[in-house]
């Protein structure tokens, strides 16, 4: 076992985990707002805008990542028209294209968890905020979100863990991101084993770190699900 | 008020006034449109015709371009929707607060009270329904009986003008019905102007000033519990249905 070159694996791929992490948190956020107005025109009763919502979850959740990876960064710049616009310097950049395209993803899936979210809330608790006279706005802020936000919490942990395993892609995009250095690191010393295994132990690491800040997250949101009785329980409590 | 659900006519045409003090049970067999009246009070669901009114003001409707109605003003009626406290089958406490949150929710974030008023006025209610001690405490871990009992001090808080229930102990065990009725009943001697939507004949007896008994979507009878429940309605009907509800 050559303790030096596992070393040397391991601090060279180090060095390439914050490009991952930087291309996994600009992405989940930029998904997020997308996805709410996704969510947004869905549940909003008109029927072009829950057309267009519906439509959109279904390309990017029924084609591969890879597939809408490569269309943003190579297919998208092989058209004239594009190169000619003032986006150019934005649309050939591999972080811009890979973050842009790994957002528009992930927000697909996380539209679905939140309207599921919202679905989920019981209808009685909305209807007694509305019959003590709150407006929807104070109904959203102190009911919707809060009970949705408990709702969405385990898909959408599960999401996030989801999208650090997917920035492994933008690898084939001419990022410098994990998976490619340990890729590059095979290529030049023709040992297969070594970094691999260090790369998946990376993204093991982060990913068993996140699984537990978020487990965390939902026991201190969750006071209210511990210590229930198990006879002579009401009905409709979640 | 008259209310339709696509091809159902559920209510056809009832009216009811209600002075100060005044408790009245909404009797009738399921579907006769008793629910569906006292959730119109409210707004909770849109009358197809009809107008409500509390303590003078009318609350104005309009009617939007494909067809439905709506209230015309908003604040209007979350102002007199906040006036009328509603207890509900299910209770609907909000699962993610404990039972004093669910309390001082609506008179901070609505009527926009004193936080230290709000929590002091909240314990007491708490006390005065029996559950002092489950303040901290969060619905799922009450009984039924005590659950409703929270909502009903939920509603008090908000100070109303009337309070209305919707069949607030179907949903119990038998043996919690009775605390919940407790309650209630204290309530009425009080002087507190309530609408209730039963079953409990008794309730309907000892304790209302006024019984109405729908069937199909109008008033079959209307009148006194003494009255009434001594054979006192020319409805058949009525009759049939009292017998029944004691067996």
């Amino acid at each position: 076992m050559d303790t030096a070159f596992l070393l040397d694996t391991f601090l060279r791929l180090i060095a390439a985990l914050p490009l991952t992490l930087e291309v996994w948190a600009l992405s989940v956020v930029l998904g997020g707002f997308v996805a709410l107005g996704v969510t947004a025109a869905r549940l909003s009763g008109s029927a072009p805008l829950e057309w267009f919502a519906r439509a959109y979850v279904f390309v990017f959740r029924g084609t591969p990542l890879l597939v809408q990876l490569f269309v943003v960064y190579y297919g998208l710049a092989s058209f004239p028209a594009v190169r000619a616009t003032f986006l150019w310097p934005l649309l050939r950049s591999a972080f811009f294209c890979a973050t842009l395209s790994l957002a528009l993803c992930t927000a697909a899936y996380q539209s679905e968890i939140f309207r599921m979210a919202v679905a989920g809330i019981p209808r009685g608790q909305i209807e007694a905020a509305r019959a003590c006279g709150m407006s929807r706005w104070v109904l959203f802020r102190r009911v919707i979100f809060p009970i949705a936000l408990r709702l969405a919490l385990p898909a959408y942990a599960t999401e996030l863990i989801s999208m650090v395993k997917a920035t492994a892609l933008v690898s084939l995009v001419t990022l410098w991101d994990v998976m490619s250095v340990s890729l590059k690191i095979r290529n030049d010393t023709l040992v297969t084993y070594t970094p691999l295994l260090v790369a998946g132990a990376i993204y093991f690491v982060v990913n068993f770190l996140l699984a537990r800040a978020l487990a965390a997250l939902e026991y201190v949101l969750s006071p209210h699900l511990r210590g229930r009785p198990l006879f002579n329980r009401a009905p409709d409590v979640l | 008020m008259r209310k339709r659900f696509g091809a159902v006519e559920v209510l056809k045409g009832v009216s009811l006034t209600a002075q100060t003090g005044d408790v009245i049970s909404i009797l009738g067999a399921s579907g006769s449109g008793k629910s569906t009246f006292l959730r119109c009070i409210n707004l909770l669901e849109t009358p197809d015709d009809g107008v409500v009114a509390v303590a003078g003001e009318t609350l104005q409707m309009r009617t939007r371009r494909d067809g439905r109605r709506e209230a015309a003003d908003n604040r209007q009626l979350d102002r007199m929707r906040s006036e009328l406290g509603m207890v509900f089958q299910s209770f609907n406490l909000w699962s993610h607060m404990t039972i004093l949150e669910n309390l001082i929710e609506a008179p901070i974030h609505v009527q926009k009270r004193p936080r230290a008023e709000v929590v002091g006025e909240a314990r007491a209610l708490l006390e005065k329904v029996g559950i002092g001690d489950k303040a901290s405490h969060y619905p799922a871990h009450l009984s039924g009986g005590q659950q409703q009992r929270a909502a009903i001090a939920r509603a008090l808080a908000m100070r109303p003008k009337v309070m209305l229930f919707d069949e607030p102990t179907s949903a119990l065990d038998p043996e919690l019905v009775g605390e919940v009725l407790r309650v209630m009943r204290k309530l009425a001697e009080e002087g507190r102007t309530m609408l209730v939507v039963t079953h409990e004949m008794g309730f309907a007896r000892d304790v209302s000033s006024r019984v109405v008994f729908l069937h199909q979507g109008l008033v079959e009878a209307e009148g006194p519990p003494a009255e009434l429940f001594n054979g006192g309605s020319n409805s058949e009907r009525f009759g049939k249905f009292i017998a029944k509800q004691e067996r």
